[in-house]
């Protein structure tokens, strides 16, 4: 009896995408550095950042925003120092399986559906049924449009299809670079309670923006 | 579905809506076939001798001449991020989209190839020979392909360098297929030649997909 509600509870749980209440986790950086060229962009960079921690990352065109999140996403390698997620190195399988990157570049091939596009997103880093897709979809006001071409897209909706994902990662940390490029004020406001949500359950979310963010309990990294 | 899978699937689906991509090289391939006959000699004594030899290095061309979009939208797009960040076995997602080049250009070749070699008088043996030799060795042109093609990602119209880094590598293929060819046209024994295109595609699929995933990496930095 124990046993079929815990089951219940568990596929009710999956339906809804909420995450089990988790243990608290780091990110921690340690004396990170990054170089492009001649051009030392940031060095001694220490950070420990808390699970339910929003750091919004600013600073100047050039001033390594992006580095910096390429950096904690594996994609690029720090000049000196170490990045853990509790106990697990940067570009380790369990780090990576706890990173949800979206870079400025669309990721959106324009040959494909909606659909198609975010489901082979998610699933590079998790599985997916379609009903979760579609209902993420909708869930940015993308209803109707899960079998169109992308390049028949705004955009807005283009970068509304993979924003989308947030409403399905199961990452911890969320590294979005630039997530409110080309979206209206309600797409926005979409995405920021969406990042909010996370931040309830317990994720960490690093995201770079020019445009002024109402997203509370925000802490500021000035790079 | 398995993401290997997925992958391959998504590579063909992308071709199936975006025929050009593929249906360009191949049209290559016939057309710069077609040509010789012309340019050279009707006879069919002379084109008998030299269709595995133009067959072979047409093919060759028509793959190399596809392999420059192998990886290119999907770092134009930003898809090869994600496949870099991804906690999955890199070497083993780009075997699959090595997989789908194939699919799209090995085999279109290989079922092209037996007309081909009807057009260019080609034995009946020959034509056996030209078919099993493309069938091993068209994947080790994709595999040892995919190298090159990741080598030169982020490198503005790099066709040229990818040509100078690819051809040679290509060379053993070419020596050992079309010469199978022409000896399996005059009655002789091509063991020894097959078995060295089967090392070969051994060899580059032990290998390719690892080198191939270290230099994306590079590229990506």
């Amino acid at each position: 009896m124990g046993k079929k509600h815990w089951n219940t509870h568990k596929t009710l749980r999956n339906t809804l995408n909420h995450k089990p209440q988790q243990i608290v986790s780091l990110l921690t950086l340690n004396n990170i550095s990054c170089q492009k060229g001649y051009n030392l962009l940031f060095d001694n960079l220490s950070l420990i950042i808390n699970s339910g921690d929003i750091l919004r990352i600013t600073g100047t065109n050039g001033s390594g925003k992006t580095s910096l999140l390429k950096i904690l996403a594996g994609l690029n390698t720090s000049e000196t120092g170490t990045i853990y997620l509790d106990d697990y190195a940067v570009k380790s399988e369990e780090y990576q399986q706890e990173i949800f990157y979206l870079g400025h570049l669309g990721s959106l091939v324009y040959e494909l559906s909606c659909l198609e596009n975010l489901k082979y997103l998610m699933a590079l880093s998790q599985s997916v049924d379609e009903p979760t897709l579609i209902n993420a979809l909708a869930h940015l006001g993308l209803q109707g449009y899960e079998h169109e071409y992308c390049f028949k897209l705004s955009a807005g909706q283009k970068r509304r299809v993979i924003l989308a994902g947030l409403f399905i990662s199961n990452a911890k940390v969320w590294l979005l670079d630039e997530p409110f490029t080309a979206l209206d004020s309600q797409g926005i406001k979409i995405v920021e309670l969406c990042i909010q949500q996370h931040r309830q359950q317990g994720g960490i979310c690093l995201f770079t923006t020019h445009q002024d963010s109402a997203l509370k309990n925000q802490k500021i990294l000035a790079l | 579905m398995n993401i290997y899978l997925q992958t391959l699937k998504r590579d063909l689906n992308i071709a199936i809506h975006n025929p050009s991509s593929v249906l360009n090289s191949l049209l290559f391939f016939v057309i710069s076939v077609s040509l010789f006959p012309l340019a050279i000699s009707p006879e069919a004594t002379t084109l008998a001798q030299i269709a595995g030899g133009i067959i072979w290095v047409s093919s060759m061309l028509c793959v190399l001449l596809s392999l420059n979009t192998l990886f290119y939208h999907d770092f134009e797009n930003g898809m090869l991020e994600q496949m870099l960040i991804s906690h999955h076995s890199l070497p083993l997602l780009i075997l699959s989209k090595i997989a789908a080049h194939w699919i799209l250009t090995g085999i279109p070749i290989i079922l092209l190839s037996p007309l081909l070699g009807l057009f260019l008088f080609l034995d009946n043996e020959g034509i056996k020979i030209l078919m099993f030799t493309l069938l091993l060795a068209t994947p080790s042109l994709s595999l040892i392909g995919a190298i090159g093609a990741s080598l030169i990602i982020g490198i503005k119209n790099a066709g040229m360098l990818l040509s100078l880094l690819i051809l040679p590598l290509y060379i053993p293929v070419l020596i050992f297929a079309s010469s199978a060819v022409s000896q399996a046209s005059v009655g002789l024994d091509v063991n020894a030649q097959l078995y060295f295109l089967s090392a070969i595609l051994v060899l580059s699929l032990m290998l390719a997909p690892f080198v191939s995933s270290m230099a994306l990496k590079i590229s990506l930095e």
